[in-house]
């Protein structure tokens, strides 16, 4: 079933390069990412394609997470960080001066590794988004939403209030989905979100977000390279240099990647001959 | 490898020899270290409970007994047919009262409440005190008092055969409802409580939001800089300053150098018996910059231990710097941030040298009515009561600690109530 979705979206981009369906969402322009006086991230050029998943893989330490953090802006919340480069959302470069980085974060939402529910009822964690973000609609009908949409609605409908702390790990991580999705983002990072999950949690994560893919740009950090080829319609393999720092060694459709590889670290890569 | 004892001679490669644990074979000494160590620690805890319960077995030995009273009138003699006092009217007890005090006394009391409106208890108690007036010639602990009573009986025999003896509770509904005064028999807490609680009140509402907010500045927002870095040092090292230099801070600054806003000229109160900025404002004041260091240094931790992603989870949604604080850090780090602020209270309302520099009132009668009054504080009282000669003071005091106590564990129960309601809001 995956195989035949990612031919289909492989034929999609390569016919519809500049059409509206799948424009890229985000392009990276030389970037390079700085902790202090570390350039941990180095000159990525990279194109993610509108409404696909996108998958970053590599071993550890290359920069996957911080390539992700780089695309919202959150690489800023941790002291010393800073950027050369252009990351355009939209045609927009989101580090020019006027841009606003809470902006950024409410059109580039971003599920992390651990699940993170906020210390409140299921009900609030969805809403709360959407409060600061000035919603002004129906909110029980945007919750409901957005729990469905998560494709956990069925399990917590009875239970709206109780505390998102008691949820299983898996369910926690897909009320962290839920809670992204209800500020209406156009692009949902994910920081390895099924690292922390048992097989089965895993599976549903990654169902999600072949659905959640129908409306929205995804782009994934996974240490599971099976993960990688499951999910993706695009990979892109970070590695580091001999500074340490992270490279994009290769990147292109997650099938020619898996399959053939151009680069021989790659492919030792996805062999499992390293990493 | 390991039972290759033969390796012993020869070329030794790198191998475990039973001999290498000689610890194992000496269980029974490991086993008995630990409980060596198991019974310091006991000691240490049996040590600790017998300090704490002689401390309270000495306040509540003081705080009870028996006390051997002598009148100076005999209050049969007041009486027509030697009725006892309680027996008779109230416009009798007014007739002796009026026949027994100087008349500038009995005008006196008429201008502080007209006779008419006064109950039948109250003239009985001015007759007493004014007229009967009863003074103790002899006291005793509780614990002589319930063991050792015929000792009791036999030194009153030899030297006051006419004293009355009565079981003297010094903790009493008087004693939390009467002012200061300068007979033991009379003197209550009344003021002092009230002192107390004023400037506890003050203190927090300073102390509390500005410990609050230099925290969440600190840990939120200052970045990394030297400056910053020798503000930190600095707090930390104020909380250990001795707390008579506070008292000598508050001096200098809120009594002396803003007299006009601590006496409350600057507002218009002229009451010429508060000047000199020797206020409940003052003494809060005072008191909020000594507790100051403790709530920022406790606030600080609680924010530091905010898990990290919870922030980023609030980031992630868009929300600004302050949105996360409000909505996420701070509810979350209320529990911690409160139990903080139950300890620096706690020693605040200890707090005794500050406010004799910054200038407590030892005697006062009536109660405070405001930031801007003279006050007295519980501390101060107590330690009024046990510098004095007279022995009676010194069961008063102890009668003064029972209250000081029990307003602690009164203020510090609120605050775990509310720190509990706090936490299982957010879990």
């Amino acid at each position: 079933m995956t195989m035949g979705r990612l031919q289909i979206s492989e034929t999609k981009v390569s016919t519809n390069n500049t059409g509206s369906s799948h424009y890229n969402a985000i392009e990276v322009k030389d970037l390079s990412v700085f902790y202090g006086e570390f350039r941990a991230v180095k000159n990525v050029d990279l194109k993610i394609k509108h409404n696909q998943i996108t998958a970053i893989i590599g071993p550890s330490g290359c920069g996957k997470s911080t390539v992700l953090r780089s695309f919202n802006r959150m690489n800023e919340l941790i002291p010393g960080a800073h950027v050369s480069g252009e990351v355009l959302f939209h045609g927009q470069n989101i580090y020019s001066p006027e841009v606003d980085p809470v902006q950024v974060r409410k059109r580039v939402g971003m599920v992390f590794q651990k699940p993170n529910p906020f210390p409140k009822s299921i009900y609030d964690n969805v809403a709360w988004g959407a409060t600061i973000n000035g919603f002004r609609g129906n909110m029980d009908e945007l919750v409901e939403d957005s729990l469905r949409r998560a494709a956990l609605w069925d399990e917590v409908s009875d239970k709206l209030h109780q505390s998102g702390l008691s949820l299983s790990g898996g369910q926690q991580q897909r009320l962290c989905i839920a809670r992204t999705i209800a500020v209406k983002p156009d692009i949902i990072l994910m920081d390895e979100p099924a690292s922390a999950l048992d097989p089965i949690a895993t599976l549903k994560i990654e169902e999600l977000m072949r659905e959640l893919a129908e409306d929205y740009t995804i782009i994934i950090v996974t240490h599971n390279m099976q993960q990688a080829a499951r999910v993706s319609d695009f990979t892109a393999f970070f590695t580091m240099d001999s500074d340490r720092a992270g490279i994009l060694m290769e990147y292109g459709s997650t099938t020619q990647l898996f399959t053939a590889p151009s680069e021989k670290i790659t492919e030792e890569y996805i062999t499992g001959r390293f990493g | 490898m390991i039972n290759n004892k033969s390796s012993k001679t020869g070329n030794k490669p790198i191998s475990l020899q039973v001999g290498d644990f000689p610890e194992q074979f000496n269980l029974p000494q490991r086993h008995q270290r630990g409980a060596f160590w198991k019974v310091i620690f006991q000691i240490s805890m049996i040590v600790g409970i017998i300090a704490l319960s002689a401390l309270i077995f000495n306040i509540i030995n003081e705080s009870f007994g028996y006390i051997a009273l002598v009148n100076e009138v005999d209050p049969e003699s007041l009486t027509p047919h030697g009725i006892p006092l309680d027996e008779i009217s109230k416009d009798d007890l007014i007739l002796i009262l009026q026949e027994n005090v100087s008349s500038g006394l009995f005008r006196r009391l008429e201008r502080d409440q007209p006779f008419e409106e006064r109950s039948r208890e109250n003239v009985l108690k001015l007759v007493i005190e004014r007229v009967v007036n009863p003074e103790i010639v002899g006291t005793w602990p509780l614990s002589v008092s319930l063991f050792n009573k015929n000792n009791i009986l036999y030194e009153l025999e030899q030297n006051h055969p006419h004293a009355e003896l009565i079981f003297q509770s010094w903790i009493d509904h008087e004693f939390f409802t009467s002012p200061q005064s300068s007979k033991p028999l009379y003197a209550g807490v009344r003021t002092a409580i009230l002192g107390s609680l004023w400037t506890i009140a003050i203190t927090i509402l300073f102390a509390f939001p500005l410990g609050v907010g230099a925290a969440i500045y600190l840990e939120e927002y200052a970045g990394d800089t030297w400056i910053n870095r020798l503000i930190q040092t600095n707090i930390n090292n104020l909380a250990g300053v001795p707390s008579i230099i506070y008292g000598m801070l508050g001096l200098a600054i809120f009594v002396r150098a803003l007299g006009p806003l601590t006496s409350g000229t600057l507002f218009g109160v002229t009451d010429p018996v508060t000047s000199n900025g020797r206020t409940i404002l003052s003494a809060g004041l005072t008191l909020a910059i000594l507790i100051l260091p403790l709530i920022i240094i406790n606030a600080q931790e609680a924010i530091r231990a905010i898990p990290n992603s919870l922030r980023q989870a609030s980031y992630g949604l868009g929300a600004t710097k302050w949105q996360t604080i409000w909505h996420h850090v701070l509810p979350n780090a209320l529990p911690g941030i409160l139990t903080g602020t139950i300890l620096a209270i706690s020693r605040a309302i200890g707090e005794t040298a500050p406010l004799v520099v910054v200038g407590a009132a030892t005697f006062i009668t009536f109660d405070p009515e405001g930031p801007f009054s003279k006050f007295t504080t519980l501390p101060i009282q107590i330690y009024q009561w046990t510098a004095r000669p007279q022995e009676e003071f010194r069961n008063i005091a102890a009668a003064a600690i029972i209250v000081l106590l029990i307003m602690l564990l009164t203020l510090n129960a609120i605050a775990v109530l509310l720190r509990n309601h706090f936490s299982r809001r957010i879990s």
